[in-house]
């Protein structure tokens, strides 16, 4: 299958990283962390010529991997509307936020919503009562 | 040669479903072919933990990102709304919220109340029996006494508000202004065969649970029983004339891509507001060299959209997010056209509670809300959960430069000609919009909402397929006649959204199946004097 070599993977983990990191506050890993990174690899799909696009324009003046940190955040800073650029950002959201981790510090549960689905409340019904007083608004016709 | 049958009928989805059920009972043979195949629920979007990930590919609302076999192209480029759509039995049921609201009587009466349009050669209560049988099949769950429409009412109660449509309700109180729980095809109760909603919440993308009504499992199985043929995965290029200018029957690709004829005495086009004037254009003969049933010239043009004016807001408290139906509310507090506003006609506010945690990322991303680096877990927590928010639904009034051709070089998988739309919004469009997304702003300040954002118009949201065959009482500016019989084919039929005079301000689907229903119902009234 094709898939990003492993200059780009590198230069992709760093910009995971960049993009949603670890936080100790909320116990959560970064998107670089490593179950969430091979979930983006095999997940690259129809996305991988955008994400391609994206990480040879991050590594015009060499490896983005490498770069000093200040250097790699004006970089990625400037690249960041891009079409291309946007694809793998969605593509790194698509997989962080399906990670049973993070879901988990979210309150969320880390399942499909099928078949067990979710309560929705009913809510207070009695706040139509000036609703249903009003005249009929319709036109006739 | 497949052997000739008496009803041919093009789509499977909202109207194809319907008109096929309906005309079951003359026990005439009747085809119905479908581009698309029977879905397995089992696969639905919601069944795996890709489940918000699958409508960026397989589930995506465009075609022309989708790219199924079943699919295809559209060249919208020249619109700022985009065609979403699905192929498959059950067209564009099994991608839609199931809200299900009814156009209004003045909806048919433009031109007498409001001076613009035209009015329809048909009215509300020509309709009101087909509306009422078509949410009984659909199975509607709604609440009567609802002052924005003449007496109705739903099989089943209504969806829950919950805590955002609670929240939404309070501030519409307090506006004064009308809202409503809507009319939804989702089961509230278990309904003949489907189970109830046990709130999945990814309605738009296939219900895994059978609760939201699509007509793959409401109409098809009672018209199948009832012994209606469907053929899936065959294409249908165009329709042929006999020498009398009466339709001979169409030639379509089977699923291994062959070119098959099939001989029908009453071919009835099911293909929606896009599909439906691209295979008229497509069917060109001497008679009719510029498509066929076209000789108003009126196929393709009126095309209408309904743009839509999204807004949202966030609240300082998680309410239901996407642990519910989307949809919840509507308002038709500024349906009626008002000569003090800057528009004539209106919209209609559908209501929604939140979204997944990837789609909020995604659009907070994309909107700049949410950062990159060590900020955006403390930004994306209050934001997850605390939206609510709404879209106006504005009426797109017929303007004959909205139209629907065909594409000179873009072609489907079996090389027919695509569709090509050229479409913009009319100033009074514009007008609307922006109302729209003043009342709805008042409305989320008024809940309590901050940091308000939105798409006016949202891109993709082509969703309404709209007037490209209008029906009419004059053969000189409408395609169809008051029953969906052309005005130059006497044994073709029209019976989707493209027969749409006016638009109304609310989504069509309950309508387009009603006049699925009532063209049906024309036919078999008039079984032996049909083609007169």
């Amino acid at each position: 299958m094709d898939t990003l070599n492993p200059s780009e993977q590198r230069d992709l983990q760093r910009l995971a990283a960049m993009m949603i990191p670890a936080s100790a506050e909320y116990g959560v890993p970064g998107a670089d962390d490593p179950a969430i990174f091979a979930d983006i690899i095999r997940s690259l799909g129809r996305d991988l010529p955008s994400a391609r696009a994206a990480l040879a324009a991050l590594a015009e003046g060499g490896p983005f991997a490498d770069l000093a940190a200040e250097k790699a955040e004006a970089l990625a800073a400037s690249l960041r509307t891009t079409p291309d650029l946007l694809v793998l950002h969605r593509l790194v959201l698509l997989c962080y936020y399906r990670d049973d981790r993070v879901m988990r510090s979210l309150g969320q549960e880390p399942r499909p919503p099928f078949p067990k689905g979710h309560v929705v409340e009913q809510g207070d019904w009695s706040l139509l009562d000036p609703v249903r007083a009003r005249p009929p608004i319709w036109r006739p016709a | 040669m497949a052997d000739p049958v008496d009803v041919l009928i093009i789509g499977a989805g909202a109207s194809g479903a319907a008109v096929a059920w309906s005309l079951a009972d003359t026990r005439m043979r009747i085809l119905c072919l479908e581009q698309g195949g029977w879905m397995k629920p089992s696969e639905y979007p919601s069944t795996g933990r890709d489940w918000e990930a699958r409508q960026f590919g397989d589930f995506h609302i465009s075609p022309n990102v989708r790219k199924l076999p079943a699919d295809y192209p559209i060249n919208d480029d020249n619109s700022p709304i985009k065609i979403v759509n699905f192929n498959a039995v059950g067209g564009s049921t099994i991608l839609y919220a199931g809200h299900f609201p009814r156009v209004h009587p003045s909806d048919f009466r433009v031109r007498s109340l409001d001076g613009v349009a035209d009015d329809w050669p048909i009215d509300y209560a020509t309709l009101e029996p087909f509306f009422a049988e078509n949410d009984r099949m659909m199975g509607v769950s709604g609440l009567a006494g609802d002052p924005a429409y003449p007496a109705k009412s739903s099989p089943m109660p209504p969806l829950p508000l919950g805590k955002s449509g609670a929240r939404l309700g309070a501030a519409m109180n307090r506006l004064g202004w009308h809202w409503w729980p809507s009319d939804s095809t989702l089961a509230t109760q278990d309904y003949e065969g489907r189970a109830r909603c046990i709130n999945l919440a990814h309605c738009l993308y296939g219900c895994a649970q059978g609760a939201k009504a699509s007509t793959d499992i409401t109409y098809w199985p009672e018209a199948l029983r009832a012994g209606v043929e469907l053929r899936t995965h065959c294409r249908v290029r165009e329709i042929t004339l006999n020498e009398h200018g009466m339709a001979k029957g169409v030639v379509y690709y089977d699923e291994n891509g062959v070119e098959q004829f099939q001989a029908a005495e009453v071919v009835i086009v099911a293909a929606n507001g896009v599909g439906t004037p691209r295979l008229l254009l497509n069917s060109v003969s001497g008679k009719f060299p510029n498509g066929l049933a076209n000789s108003s010239g009126q196929v393709g043009r009126n095309l209408m959209l309904h743009p839509y004016a999204q807004t949202y807001g966030y609240v300082d408290e998680p309410l239901d997010g996407n642990h519910g139906p989307p949809l919840c509310l509507w308002s038709h507090e500024f349906y009626e056209t008002d000569p003090s506003r800057d528009f004539v006609r209106g919209y209609i506010f559908q209501m929604s509670r939140g979204v997944g945690a990837l789609t909020e990322a995604i659009t907070s991303s994309a909107a700049g809300r949410l950062p990159w680096g060590a900020d955006h877990h403390r930004v994306y927590r209050n934001l997850l959960n605390h939206r609510i928010g709404m879209a106006a639904i504005c009426e797109d009034l017929p303007e004959a430069h909205n139209r629907v051709t065909l594409d000179p070089v873009l072609k489907d998988g079996n090389g027919i000609p695509a569709p090509r739309i050229d479409y913009t919004l009319s100033e009074n469009s514009r007008r609307m919009l922006a109302h729209g997304r003043a009342r709805a702003l008042d409305i989320l300040r008024e809940a309590g909402a901050t940091n308000c954002d939105g798409e006016l118009p949202i891109a993709y949201a082509g969703w309404h397929l709209l007037g490209t065959a209008r029906m009419g009482d004059d053969p000189d500016n409408s395609v169809v006649n008051s029953w969906g019989r052309s005005h130059d084919v006497r044994n073709l039929f029209i019976v989707d959204g493209s027969l749409f005079v006016t638009s109304g301000g609310v989504n069509p689907t309950s309508t387009i199946q009603a006049l699925a229903l009532y063209v049906a119902d024309s036919m078999k009234q008039r079984l032996a004097t049909l083609f007169d």
